[in-house]
């Protein structure tokens, strides 16, 4: 299919470029937009390798929450572009070197699956009825199910500390008790007094 | 039909590829909808001044046309041929950019949305999922709009939205999760069909603590009264578009209704059957049109809560900002949570109108 290489290839192309966006932008706030690019174009490749449900998610996880509390925080924060112009070049040979580790690494995974597996037997396309979502479910409830309990209790885990870390109460600090202020009734707060007209004098 | 067609037309549409075909069959699919909406959204101004106009002793607008039908034709002409002022402090391409990233996913999500059981633009598996996926993205033309605008009061509306759809859509998440176990589909269609068979069917009647949730949190994600702090013309002007004039405002406004005619639509597909006619199992009606599903049910589901918001604007005052958040986090989510507990029990022990449930 040369329409789907294409298509493929003109994503693929546009997901580097934000990435590189990512890195290069002056404006932190372009920077997280850049990002969002990416994630959308990830999204799209996963799309086209018939994996709906990881796309979907990937755009409601990262896009819809992930990255809306990260522009949040940064156009909170005022970050001092110059500082941070000088740490890319500073940092410049650590990232590298974390850059070709990973690279090395990849083709290597990429090298040791094409010795015994015939790469385009394993992306023969999916028969006709078939659910990602369901597929996915499936393998993740029934053989996978310890793995993805215990993924969800340190989940909640992190819910916890989140919290209790930053839960504190601060004494002699006035604050409002809504419930009690929702759940106020009119007698409570006014008397009616009843009393006989008074004569004129 | 084919009477109407001429022949030659018929033989190069059957001559054309089927890629070709299917392009262009969505693409008219896609016009219908979009024309539709728009159209909508439109009369829904008109709508909304008139009934809070007479809820309040008014007449509302009577001016322009008969009865002031051409009213929104009006104030769309007025907006178009306003200028666009643009800050010069502001960004400017995140200004100019940020009311289009508000309307596109207000739009997209009708991709999805069934309107009768054969009518949909796109009938996906996941339609569940991309519906949540596209509703959570709306939220950055709020933001963005606030922040590329350089003006403390958009920032405190920018901000005050972000923080409010942030809570109120994972209510909304849980309440979607009930509809999910009890349609055991994420395709809307789907969902649609398993709620057919009358009035009480439809999974309102199980899910009604769901219902109120998913409702209460549409109204609250789409910034609408008495949830409308990020506007909050008494306290921050008007939030986040207080600088924004002409076209660039209208297209604004026209996201914000929008997304209300798509709370409304999904409201009505999740808990009160779509399609489907509330008088299925009603024989004493005859052969009425009433009687079977189409899209003039749909449609009237959609009039009924679009009548909701309207009411609910005129009725409530404002809500403070700490009281929306205590509703959002502290009363919505535990509700949606026990009220999941609830369902998946009575459905695993068949229990009264549970029973029938695919969970």
């Amino acid at each position: 299919m040369i329409f789907e290489a294409m298509l493929f290839y003109l994503f693929a192309a546009v997901m580097i470029g934000a990435a590189l966006g990512v890195v290069f932008a002056k404006n932190p706030v372009h920077s997280v937009m850049f990002l969002v690019l990416t994630f959308f174009n990830a999204a799209i490749l996963w799309l086209m390798a018939e994996a709906e449900f990881l796309a979907i998610v990937l755009v409601l996880v990262y896009v819809g929450a992930v990255m809306v509390l990260f522009l949040f925080v940064i156009m909170m924060l005022e970050v001092n572009v110059e500082a941070v112009k000088r740490g890319l070049t500073r940092y410049a040979p650590l990232a590298i070197a974390i850059a070709l580790i990973m690279v090395i690494e990849l083709i290597q995974l990429i090298w040791l699956r094409s010795r015994d597996v015939q790469i385009s037997s394993s992306f023969a396309p999916n028969p006709e009825g078939y659910e990602n979502t369901k597929a996915l479910g499936a393998v993740l409830y029934t053989e996978h199910v310890y793995a993805f309990e215990i993924a969800a209790v340190i989940l909640l885990l992190a819910i916890v500390a989140a919290i209790t870390l930053t839960m504190r109460k601060r004494p002699g600090l006035k604050v409002q008790d809504i419930s009690k202020q929702v759940s106020v009734r009119a007698k409570d707060r006014i008397r009616i007094v009843k009393m006989d007209a008074e004569k004129k004098q | 039909m084919t009477g109407l067609i001429p022949q030659f037309l018929v033989d190069t549409w059957n001559s054309l590829p089927p890629m070709v075909q299917y392009v262009t069959l969505s693409s008219f699919k896609i016009l219908i909808v979009l024309i539709g909406v728009v159209l909508v959204v439109a009369y829904s101004t008109y709508f909304e001044r008139k009934v809070i106009g007479s809820m309040q002793a008014r007449v509302g607008p009577n001016r322009v046309g008969p009865l002031g039908l051409l009213q929104p034709f009006a104030d769309v002409f007025k907006l178009l041929f306003k200028e666009v002022i643009i800050p010069s402090e502001s960004n400017r391409f995140l200004f100019v950019i940020a009311p289009l990233l508000s309307l596109i996913p207000a739009l997209a999500t009708w991709a999805v949305i069934p309107m009768n059981d054969t009518f949909v633009i796109a009938d996906i598996n996941a339609g569940l999922l991309y519906v949540l996926a596209l509703t959570s993205v709306g939220v950055y033309g709020v933001i963005l709009a606030g922040w590329a605008t350089n003006s403390k009061y958009a920032f405190l509306g920018a901000m005050r939205s972000a923080a409010q759809i942030v809570a109120y859509e994972i209510a909304m998440g849980f309440a979607l999760v009930g509809v999910l176990m009890a349609g055991g589909s994420l395709n809307l269609g789907d969902i649609v069909e398993a709620q057919s068979g009358g009035l009480s069917n439809w999974f309102l009647v199980p899910l009604f603590p769901l219902f109120l949730v998913y409702w209460i949190s549409g109204v609250a994600e789409t910034n609408r009264a008495p949830f409308d702090v990020a506007e909050g013309e008494s306290e921050i002007v008007a939030g986040f578009h207080v600088e924004y004039s002409g076209v660039a405002f209208a297209l604004f406004f026209l996201a914000e209704y929008a997304n209300m005619v798509l709370i409304a639509a999904l409201t009505s597909i999740f808990f009160f059957g779509g399609w489907a006619s509330p008088f299925e199992g009603w024989t004493f009606l005859g052969d009425s049109f009433l009687r079977e599903g189409s899209f003039f049910w749909f449609f009237a589901k959609i009039c009924l809560f679009m009548y909701t918001f309207f009411w609910l604007r005129a009725t409530f005052p404002r809500y403070r900002y700490d009281q929306i958040m205590r509703l959002g986090w502290k009363v919505f989510i535990p509700v949606t949570i026990v009220w999941i507990a609830v369902e998946s029990v009575m459905a695993w022990m068949r229990v009264g109108p549970w029973s029938g449930l695919a969970g």
